[in-house]
């Protein structure tokens, strides 16, 4: 569904991506992993478009993203940090969001907004947020088009432990139907039961893209966590 | 695009600032009329503030407000919505609203008090610095990332627009003066769109009759229909140029 | 003026009582007819109508007077009138279609080497040149009207043209669309006096090599080039308008080598240039004022002991301008609206001198072209500074007790 073919963006000197080759489809749940700086933030905005690449090229459903744009119409994103202007409250937030993205013949998906009660802050300013309830937000709006693809990226970090678990219980359900989800987290234990695939970056460069039964065969480990630390011990 | 738009407006208007503006310029044209004692003289004071104080919020609040507005476009950007649809919303939105308070504070009490062809030029060249100035702001604020360094820029900018230029002519009419550089600086003046501007209002005042012999020449050029179409495609082109170049700037710029 | 003419009138009629009519019913049918007929100091009474006279000659002292205002065409051919007698007098005639020479200044009224001769009331139009004095002595130019078209300066005449004259009285005539509306070159110990000058091609009053004369309560108005007053001395001026006197070089008074003159109670509004002077000496300019010119007062270093008193200076762009630093001239006592000083013993003089010279005006004296840069910021912020530091400007070109209030003139 989505292949990022050779692809190189540079900050400065900085190799943010060093000549990435990924294929990602339908119905998988893949980590991004990598130690700080590796470059995964900067490859889910290459996908979004957000930040354009040097050389390469990413297809969505077989079409360069380089000029489109209404591709992103199929995606539902979670950042990092939820920015969103200050002066707004969430519930013009919402308004706006469903305004510009106009769900045609989409059902939207009100599911984390009725969970997280995000309705009863409607008239809250976004500047007056903690940043766990911008997480809420963030993660609310991702899903609200109930998009083919979801890019999520530390979804979980500033969440209490139960909006955390509605979270990966609402990331299952829609990977059940067939949706793929990209997703980057520091704390692997949280993934364990939710990917299915693993991508594994290191100073920009494609350490490698398995599935997870195979890194588990190939470790031995039958924690990601632990199986990652094995990989990681051996890069060194 | 007419969403975005809207959602750019509401934004700024939420923004106390943009009525501030408007009170402020308001006051100060009635007071100048109010003070003056002929309204064609209203219309010389009201010139040096067109001159000086639009062009100044025009730049600093479009800069300042781009550069707070990183996250929305941040968010824009990752939606399904065109860069440049994005990008034209926010001119569109910041000249929009700085247009407004301009027409209110300043165009208003103008067709009430003096609504002469002078009084309607001074409108025209007013509105036409804001966008000018909303497009320079832009091409600032897309091209450099850091805040304070693009808000220093833009004042730069500012200054130069509105002082070291004439300065930079005043110097050049004096290494050259042994030459004859009437038509030369008819066509340095369409470099500096506040210069350009001045001069398109003073001739539409009386005082432009005394200025002699090389008055006549400028009056020649800028006085005569052509001249005044000609002058009046230039200041358009002020604001495509930066737009345009924002615009492309714009839609490489990583977020 | 008028008793005495009539006086007169009375004694020549009472004395000779001759009288000739002539018109379609009369007993003459033309003007040339009646003037061969008339004696020394008869009255030829002309009736209303069209009359084409060629070139009508008068050689001896007559009254030549038309009734409702007969016409007196030249055909585009001729001069209309030439006088060549003492003690003439024309009154009351529609004077048109003047020839037009490049080799002869033909006129409506043309007067050689006469003396006392009166030219009153009459309506010329379309002249090449209007009433035309050489060598006149003691004439009188009264409540003329005097209209042209004219295209170019070659083609077109003077209004009022005075020349090698002496003792002229020029009174209440309106000379509009001529070269010069009135012109006096080698003419002395004349008046001027209201008189109407307005859209001639070149100047108003054309005034050169001429002494002793004076020009009073007279209106110049959207001349091409305002007033020239050249190389003459002992000339007053007072209580003239001047007035729009706009474009490339207009003056309201362009002073060339004048020496002991008096410029006083004019009005000066809306000038390019309200008074130019160059070489100027000994000229008082007192109790004038100067509103809403581009400069009030240019003058050259080439003047000395001009003196400025009692002026008032209002809305001009600028007051004074000069070429020069050196100064010989004085300024004292004036009202200038841009005076910025204080008044701490309330003498409504102020403490502080005032500095008419502008560093931008001086600026633009220099360089022309700089006039691009008028009401620019770079200019408002350069005069502030040099008001505090004078660099540029003239040191001692000051008036030392500037008016707080402005003069009652």
């Amino acid at each position: 569904m989505i292949i990022a073919n050779n692809i190189n963006k540079k900050f400065g000197r900085l190799k943010a991506l060093d000549n990435v080759s990924v294929s990602c489809n339908k119905g998988e749940c893949i980590a991004l992993i990598g130690p700080n700086g590796s470059g995964k933030t900067t490859f889910i905005k290459a996908i979004l478009g957000m930040v354009l690449c040097d050389s390469g090229f990413i297809t969505f459903n077989g079409k360069n993203i380089l000029h489109d744009w209404e591709y992103r119409s199929k995606i539902g994103y979670m950042p990092q940090i939820g920015r969103y202007p200050d002066n707004m409250s969430i519930g013009q937030l919402m308004v706006m969001m469903k305004d510009i993205r106009k769900p045609k013949n989409i059902q939207l998906d009100e599911e984390l907004v009725n969970k997280f009660e995000l309705d009863k802050l409607y008239d809250k300013r976004m500047r007056t947020l903690s940043g766990g309830t911008r997480q809420k937000v963030s993660a609310s709006l991702a899903f609200l088009f109930n998009p083919e693809v979801l890019i999520l990226d530390e979804p979980t970090a500033g969440l209490d432990p139960v909006a955390a678990e509605i979270l990966k219980e609402k990331i299952i359900a829609e990977k059940a139907k067939g949706k793929l989800v990209l997703i980057t987290s520091h704390i692997l234990s949280e993934l364990d039961d939710l990917v299915s695939q693993v991508i594994y970056l290191q100073d920009g460069k494609l350490i490698f893209h398995k599935k997870i039964e195979a890194l588990r065969e190939d470790t031995g480990q039958e924690k990601l966590s632990k199986a990652i630390a094995t990989v990681m011990l051996k890069g060194r | 695009m007419v969403k975005i738009f809207k959602y750019v407006i509401i934004d700024i208007l939420r923004n106390k600032i943009i009525l501030a503006y408007t009170v402020f310029l308001l006051v100060l044209s009635l007071s100048i009329f109010n003070l003056e004692d002929s309204s064609a003289k209203g219309i010389l004071s009201l010139l040096n503030i067109v001159l000086i104080i639009v062009p100044m919020v025009s730049i600093l609040f479009a800069t300042i407000y781009i550069y707070n507005s990183a996250e929305f476009l941040e968010l824009l950007v990752s939606q399904p919505l065109k860069r440049k649809t994005i990008w034209l919303s926010m001119f569109g939105g910041l000249a929009f609203s700085l247009v407004t308070a301009f027409l209110v504070g300043v165009g208003i009490p103008v067709l009430l008090y003096e609504a002469s062809s002078a009084g309607i030029m001074l409108i025209t060249s007013g509105v036409l610095l804001t966008v000018i100035f909303v497009a320079i702001a832009l091409l600032a604020g897309v091209k450099i990332r850091d805040k304070a360094r693009g808000i220093g820029t833009v004042i730069l900018l500012w200054l130069y627009f509105s002082l070291l230029f004439d300065g930079i002519v005043l110097f050049i009419l004096f290494q050259f003066a042994d030459y004859p550089l009437e038509k030369l600086m008819v066509g340095i003046t369409t470099l500096n769109p506040i210069g350009l501007s001045r001069i398109l209002v003073l001739l539409k005042m009386d005082i432009s009759a005394m200025m002699g012999y090389t008055g006549a020449i400028f009056k020649d050029f800028f006085g005569t229909t052509i001249g005044m179409i000609i002058s009046l495609l230039v200041l358009l082109l002020w604001i495509v140029l930066p737009g345009w170049l924002s615009v492309r700037k714009f839609n490489h710029k990583d977020l | 003026m008028r008793i005495i003419l009539f006086i007169l009138s009375c004694i020549s009629l009472s004395s000779y009582a001759g009288v000739i009519k002539v018109g379609r019913e009369q007993q003459h049918k033309s003007i040339t007819a009646a003037i061969d007929a008339a004696r020394a100091g008869d009255t030829v009474l002309v009736d209303g109508g069209i009359y084409y006279e060629k070139n009508l000659v008068i050689n001896k002292p007559i009254v030549l007077k038309g009734v409702n205002q007969p016409v007196l065409d030249a055909e585009k051919k001729y001069e209309n009138i030439s006088v060549k007698s003492d003690n003439v007098t024309i009154q009351g005639f529609v004077l048109q279609h003047t020839g037009v020479s490049s080799i002869v200044d033909y006129a409506a009224v043309k007067i050689y080497n006469s003396r006392n001769v009166s030219v009153i009331d009459n309506i010329v139009k379309d002249a090449f040149f209007g009433i035309y004095s050489q060598y006149g002595t003691r004439c009188l130019i009264k409540n003329n009207t005097l209209t042209a078209f004219a295209k170019t300066e070659q083609s077109s005449g003077n209004g009022i043209h005075c020349w090698k004259s002496d003792s002229m009285q020029i009174i209440g005539n309106t000379v509009t669309g001529h070269r010069d509306g009135i012109y006096f070159e080698f003419v002395t110990n004349s008046v001027i006096w209201r008189n109407q000058s307005f859209k001639n091609l070149r100047y108003g009053l054309h005034f050169m090599f001429s002494n002793n004369d004076a020009y009073i309560n007279n209106v110049f108005q959207n001349n091409g080039a305002g007033v020239a007053v050249m190389f003459s001395k002992e000339v007053k001026m007072f209580n003239n308008f001047f007035q729009e006197n706009w474009g490339d070089a207009a003056y309201g008074i362009l002073l060339k080598e004048i020496n002991d003159s008096y410029i006083e109670g004019n009005h000066f509004e809306k000038n390019t240039s309200a008074i130019y002077a160059e070489g100027a000496n000994r000229i008082f300019v007192k109790r004038n004022i100067f509103k809403n010119n581009g400069w009030a007062f240019k003058i050259q270093a080439s003047c000395s002991e001009v003196m400025l008193e009692y002026n008032n200076f209002l809305g001009n762009i600028f007051d004074v301008g000069t070429n020069g630093s050196l100064v010989l001239n004085r300024f004292n006592n004036n009202y200038w609206d841009k005076y910025e000083g204080y008044d701490l013993n309330r003498d409504n003089i102020g403490d502080i001198p005032y500095r008419p010279v502008s560093m931008y005006s001086m600026i633009v004296e220099r360089n022309p072209p700089a006039v691009i840069l008028f009401h620019s910021m770079m200019v408002s912020l350069m005069d502030k500074s040099e008001k505090i530091i004078p660099s540029l400007t003239p040191e001692n070109l000051k008036d030392e007790h500037p008016m707080m209030k402005p003069l009652l003139l």
